[in-house]
């Protein structure tokens, strides 16, 4: 049985716009000039290509239902009450085969030692793990057992990849063009930087092949206190980060908006109140009004737990929150920008004409003003995006971020804290999280950086 | 000069009450005083008079806005919000939920802070400034390709890993300074030493990165080209001509956070345990002691607004073209 | 004699990956000593490059191919960088275009010359302020002193460009180059600028580049003249014999494209005769005594403590079929009264009175303005920032007609096509974009957008001035073309006296938002009657009389 939260919704909603924008720009090509140039951009376009596979797995962990137990004899299904995602099914049984506490990365054998009794005597001993190399005879052998795997899959990685590559030539240029394709791609002869792609594509499917055949027997990235794998933890987190990202834009961005193109364009006392509303907002510190927004709903949620009885909508609904708190906050940088852009506007000949010509005030500022200012929205929903991930970890660092029941880069990092204090050191569930989340926020500066160059006209690389 | 600055703090009261009517709203009406008191008495099987009292110690007993029941003057005076949140405007903090005088904490805590805050702005400016003129000099090259790429590495690593991998590195593995604490006097020198260096080096990406960006463009407008002509050496250039226009921009994104620096940087204090007023925040969001938590966002819009302020001033010595009026 | 520069086969192209492109071809030209040599070129012409190329300054992203800049027989491109620094400023000085650019503005004057001063003469202190002062003084400044310690925004646009040409003889160079150096200024300090460059280059024995795509600027100023046009040299000449007979077609078109009394009634793009205006005359507007007064605020209320009057008490009359000129310098308020009419800003004062007139009250006068609004139509100087570039031009064009008259559907289209082909446009252009076009084709789509609303009156604010002297040929047929098609009364505001002089009918003279002098063309022209007006007519760069 299907279930939508409201974060799924509203994650669709977004990809349905996005949808939407690609298909107006694709049938208008004087829009397509600068998307062209990003295209030419190869770390934007490499960038571009990792941050497809983190959209990957968070939209296939968006997709959630809850699955059947059983079917009784009248043909009635009965649904269990977890709620789980179709990564969850992909993925699977790597968040079901739980340790008993931490586990190095690879590892057969427990971190900590345990008492074992055998034959009335009892051992301080490293024990056997009940999952990691769980088909192993010997532990000795674990080196050459995941030498092995990783290689052979790494090589179908490798060869499938060919096959991919080969395919789509034959499939996009036809048979007779397929080898001239090819070598274009190969020779990097292509307009767009097709060989840095697929370059990026078959390293990021090896290492796909290598994790996922390695994970069937062992856990990759060790296991946390609890037990549960940490490769899992870091894979969930993904959705998490991703639409704290995102979302947080979709629900600021009509605020920002309209506020600033209104604010630029009528001026006067419109202008003024909405000078004001985000000089206000904007002069108290971002993480104190974000902490005590979070603390009031805190709060809020606790008195009325009976509307958010059920774990999963709870935590959903707090992420929801949070990512409308962070809007609250961060609406007012795109809407200064963009009143700085509409008085720009204004001052164009195009906006005289328009109103010589007698059209009406909404539609001047519909067709006239919001198309000129929108490679500002571009520019800086990318620019925001990066720095929203990197957010969330801070915020859930201290308590007023993501709920604690959910995964998040920014809890596993809040747990490592006292990990790293440890001794001998846990310092896996922190690197985990840190190559995770250090992949998403460099390849999404990187991107954002082909952004502002291919959309802002004063960026350095064009001179003209 | 004097009429301007009676201007601008004129024009930021309405801004301050727009705060503190935020933050009342946020703290009193969207939860009435009874669920905080609850949470704070631990919700489960709290009595009304548990819940009483605990109100009573703290004044939040009263009506919000208008007390009916009270003499002349004081119908509007003894009410929670001209005691809570008007007092805030003659700094009077009150006392936090724990019954501490949050005034006294500000005034211990805020020298701590400073001590962190601004040997790591100063450092900070000072070195993103001179590596964003490396990248300038030689723009166009691949010294600045891979330097701005050296950045954005920089910028994409997580602030905390900079601090637990700092701070495991440096005090656990080299064991150079101690890990965590202060001491008062010449000894917070050790205490101070790792904090800085962190939040120099976490700054440094994007830090440098936003300095690049202002001179490259000051390097392409005309008067650039105007010195050249002249035969102005290159390095003349960079810093008689470029420098001096950046400044504009580089010095008003400075001032602006001045003040601010009293309050410290949440994280790093909190996680070096710098008794400063950073961490006081964190503790206090850890304790949802919302007093606090009242009183710092009110500082922290009151120093903003100063910062604001400085930044117009500094324009003046700055930048010719502009005279307050 | 042995030539100070000497530029030979100099190419320059873009340095970016992939897209090589030569952006001047060839170029090879000498200048004599003390001699004043002109680079005469419409935009794009690869001018200002050729300069730049001289002293090594090519933007980024642009290189040179080949070719050699030798300076007194050593070549500049093949010395090291560092010793081009004497050269700069040394022995070549260069002035530029935008005075309100071009100098630092966090420098005062004095110390903007002072640096020049102590890098070639190896002036400092007392000695440099002393050497910086009689600069100032060579180059016009009366009190010195207060220029020297000034910024640059607290001077005007002809004091900022007297000092960079004071910094640029710092090093007593022996070329000066100045590229397009009045272009931004109005016409009477342009006089003044040519006039003190001609006077420093006589004095001084020092020889001269002059950049310009002004003709008649050039006329005056130069002894030899070559003509650049995309990336080549075309011809170069003496003076005397270019404007004499000079030898290439392109060269001669130059010359006979100029607007100017003497060619009223015949196309200046192939001397045909015009059709004449049918007789109008009959009056279509009155203005009486329009004035636009912007607020000054100051203190601590922003209480109005003045008034700006850009517009003063102005009145003039529109006839059909006639052209009225508005001629006035920057500032004067032109284009003010131009959106006054238009209500794009609100006058403060003034009432108009139609033909046939409208009932009269309070209630009438302001139906007279909104009937004025809604029958006058405006095109901008800028042709890039008058079409909004997201639109597609049949959407532009078809705005007004779609606002105005519920135009839709096929309709819409025919019209639009038909308004395209009236401004001399393919009808296909229609689902095109603005950047796709030139300044002059973007030009006439203003036109047709401006058509589209079948107006009465259209304003026409300094529509060719952005444009290059064969594309305003054009331009000025087409509108004289419409304006007896279609019995069109204009309102041209221009700064250009040889246009008002070759298409209006009456003129009015503006200066500091008051009409000075107004009356029939040739009349006022020839015989003016105010001090400014006679100051303007006499400040206008004359061609010499020369056989087309």
């Amino acid at each position: 049985m299907p279930v939508v939260l409201l974060t799924d919704a509203f994650f669709f909603a977004l990809i349905a716009l996005t949808a939407f924008y690609a298909f107006y720009v694709a049938r208008r090509p004087h829009l397509q000039t600068a998307w062209r140039k990003l295209a030419r951009d190869r770390s934007a376009m490499v960038s571009l290509t990792v941050i497809a596979f983190y959209f990957a797995v968070a939209l296939l962990d968006s997709i959630h239902f809850r699955p059947v137990l059983e079917t009784s004899e009248s043909g009635e299904a009965v649904y269990s009450n977890e709620v789980v995602s179709l990564f969850d099914r992909l993925v699977s049984p790597l968040g079901e085969r739980f340790e008993k506490t931490y586990s190095e990365p690879l590892a057969v054998h427990a971190y900590v030692k345990e008492t074992v009794e055998e034959g009335g005597v009892r051992h301080r001993v490293y024990p056997r793990l009940e999952h990691g190399g769980a088909g192993l005879g010997d532990a000795r052998r674990a080196a050459a057992d995941i030498g092995w795997r990783a290689a052979a899959w790494g090589l179908a990685g490798l060869l499938s990849c060919a096959g991919l590559l080969l395919l789509l030539c034959l499939a996009l240029a036809g048979p007779g063009r397929a080898l001239r394709a090819l070598r274009a791609v190969v020779c990097n002869t292509t307009g767009p930087p097709l060989r840095a792609v697929a370059i990026t594509v078959t390293l990021i499917v090896v290492a796909i092949f290598v994790v996922a055949g390695l994970s069937h027997d062992y856990h990759v990235f060790g296991t946390d206190k609890i037990g549960e794998d940490v490769l899992y933890q870091a894979l969930k987190s993904v959705r998490t980060g991703f639409l704290i990202g995102t979302l947080t834009t979709l629900i600021m961005l009509p605020f920002a908006l309209v506020l600033g193109v209104c604010a630029g364009y009528f001026l006067g006392w419109v202008d003024d109140v909405i000078q004001y509303l985000y000089t206000t907002l904007n002069s108290i510190p971002g993480v104190l009004l974000v902490a005590a927004m979070v603390l009031m709903l805190q709060l809020y949620m606790d008195q009325h737990s009976e509307q958010f009885n059920d774990l999963v909508t709870r935590a959903d609904m707090r992420l929801l929150f949070l990512c409308a708190i962070l809007g609250i906050t961060s609406w007012t940088g795109l809407c200064r920008l963009l009143r700085a852009e509409t008085l720009k506007v204004k001052e164009m000949d195009y906006i005289d004409a328009a109103r010589a010509l007698g059209v009406a005030r909404p539609l001047i500022l519909l067709r006239h003003v919001l198309p000129n200012v929108m490679h500002i929205v571009i520019i800086t929903v990318a620019l925001d995006f990066s720095g929203l991930v990197l957010a969330e970890a801070v915020l859930s660092y201290i308590d007023i971020g993501v709920d604690p029941t959910m995964h998040s880069w920014g809890n596993m990092i809040n747990s490592a804290r006292l990990e790293m204090a440890r001794e001998p050191v846990v310092w896996w569930p922190l690197l985990a999280a840190m190559v995770f989340l250090f992949g998403l926020v460099l390849c999404a500066n990187l991107l954002a950086d082909g952004v502002r160059n291919a959309f802002d006209p004063r960026s350095e690389w064009n001179p003209s | 000069m004097i009429a301007y600055i009676v201007r601008r703090v004129l024009y930021a009261l309405p801004i301050l009450v727009g705060v503190n009517v935020l933050t009342f709203s946020l703290f009193f009406i969207v939860n009435s005083p009874d669920d905080v008191a609850r949470m704070h008495l631990g919700h489960r099987h709290v009595t009304q008079e548990q819940v009483d009292l605990w109100k009573r110690d703290r004044g939040y007993d009263r009506p919000l806005f208008y007390n009916a029941g009270a003499p002349g003057l004081s119908r509007l005076s003894d009410t929670i919000f001209f005691d809570e949140s008007l007092s805030l405007f003659v700094f009077d903090f009150g006392r936090s939920d724990s019954g501490r005088d949050i005034g006294q904490d500000i005034r211990q805590r805020m020298w701590p802070s400073l001590a962190i805050a601004v040997p790591t702005l100063l450092l900070g400016v000072l070195i993103n400034i001179t590596f964003a003129l490396i990248m300038v000099f030689f723009r166009a090259t691949y010294v600045d390709f891979w330097s701005v790429m050296f950045c954005i590495v920089l910028m994409s690593v997580s602030g905390l890993f900079y601090i637990i991998g700092g701070q495991y590195l440096v005090g656990k593995l080299l064991k150079l300074v101690p890990i965590s604490g202060y001491g008062g006097g010449w000894s917070a020198i050790k205490f101070v030493l790792l904090p800085v260096l962190i939040g120099v080096v976490s700054g440094i990406g994007a830090g440098s990165r936003w300095y690049r960006t202002i001179f490259l463009e000051e390097a392409s407008k005309d008067y650039v080209r105007t010195a050249r002509a002249k035969g102005v050496g290159e390095f003349a250039i960079l810093f008689r001509h470029i420098l001096p226009n950046a400044l504009i921009p580089i010095l008003t994104g400075i001032v602006v956070i001045l003040p601010l620096l009293f309050m410290g940087s949440l994280i790093i204090e909190s996680f070096f345990g710098i008794p400063g007023l950073g961490s006081y925040t964190i503790d206090a969001i850890a304790r949802e002691d919302f007093a606090i938590v009242r009183s710092m966002v009110f500082l922290g819009s009151v120093l903003y607004i100063a910062g604001l302020l400085l930044t117009d001033i500094s324009y003046t010595f700055v930048d010719p073209r502009v005279r307050l009026s | 004699m042995e030539p100070l520069l000497s530029v030979r086969d100099l190419c320059v192209e873009t340095a970016l990956p992939g897209r090589r492109e030569t952006l001047l071809r060839d170029i090879a030209f000498d200048i004599r000593p003390g001699e004043s040599f002109a680079l005469l070129g419409e935009s794009g012409s690869g001018k200002s490059l050729t300069a730049l190329s001289i002293l090594r300054l090519l933007p980024d992203g642009l290189r040179v191919r080949r070719g050699a800049v030798r300076l007194h027989g050593q070549d500049l491109l093949r010395r090291p960088e560092m010793s081009m620094r004497d050269v700069r400023g040394g022995s070549i000085g260069m002035i530029f275009q935008e005075p309100m650019t071009s100098l630092n503005p966090v420098l005062t004057a004095g110390r903007q010359l002072t640096e020049a001063l102590g890098l070639h003469r190896g002036a400092r202190g007392a000695r440099a302020r002393d050497a910086a002062l009689q600069l100032l003084d060579e180059v016009g400044i009366d009190d010195a002193g207060r220029v020297f310690a000034s910024y640059p925004h607290e001077l005007s646009g002809g004091m900022k460009q007297r000092v960079m040409i004071a910094a640029a003889l710092a090093g007593e160079p022996e070329l000066l180059i100045a590229d397009e150096p009045t272009t931004a200024l109005d016409v009477t300090i342009q006089a003044q600028v040519l006039g003190l460059l001609k006077k420093l280059q006589a004095d001084r024995g020092m020889a001269m580049l002059f950049i310009s795509h002004d003709l008649s600027v050039v006329a005056g100023i130069a002894e030899r003249i070559a003509v650049m046009r995309a990336g080549e040299i075309l011809e170069q000449a003496g003076a005397g014999e270019f404007f004499g007979h000079a030898h290439h077609e392109y060269s001669r078109r130059l010359c006979t494209m100029l607007p100017g009394l003497d060619k009223r009634g015949q196309s200046l793009f192939d001397g045909a005769r015009l059709p004449p205006p049918p007789r109008g005359g009959e009056r279509l507007a009155e203005v009486r005594n329009l004035a636009v007064h912007f607020p000054v605020r100051k203190g601590l209320f922003k209480r109005i403590v003045g008034h700006v009057k850009a517009v003063d008490g102005v009145s003039f009359t529109l006839r059909r079929a006639h052209t009225l000129a508005l001629v006035g310098e920057s500032g004067s308020g032109k284009t003010t009264i131009a959106r006054a009419l238009l209500g794009l800003v609100e006058p403060t004062a003034g009432e108009v009175h139609l033909a046939p007139p409208v009932a009269g009250g309070a209630r009438g006068a302001a139906d007279a303005w909104e009937r004025l609004r809604r029958s006058a139509q405006i095109v901008f100087q800028d042709p890039f920032s008058s079409l909004n570039p997201k639109m597609q031009v049949g959407q532009l064009i078809g705005e007004g007609l779609r606002t105005r008259h519920a135009v839709r559907g096929d309709a819409l289209r025919d019209r639009v096509a038909e308004l395209l082909a009236q401004v001399g446009l393919s009808p296909d252009y229609m689902h095109r974009h603005p950047h796709q076009f030139s300044g002059g084709q973007r030009q006439r789509i203003c036109i047709a957008r401006a058509l589209a609303v079948e107006p009465e009156l259209i304003i026409w604010d300094e529509p060719t001035s952005a444009l290059d002297v064969s594309v305003q040929a054009r331009i000025l047929d087409l509108f004289q073309r419409l304006q007896a098609d279609l019995g069109l009364s204009y309102l041209f505001i221009t700064h250009d006296i040889s246009v008002v002089a070759y298409m209006a009918h009456e003129v009015a003279v503006l200066y500091r938002g008051r009409i000075v002098e107004q009356g029939e063309t040739a009349p006022l022209l020839s015989a003016p009657d105010h001090r400014y007006t006679r100051e303007l007519l006499s400040a206008v760069p004359a061609l010499p009389a020369f056989a087309a």
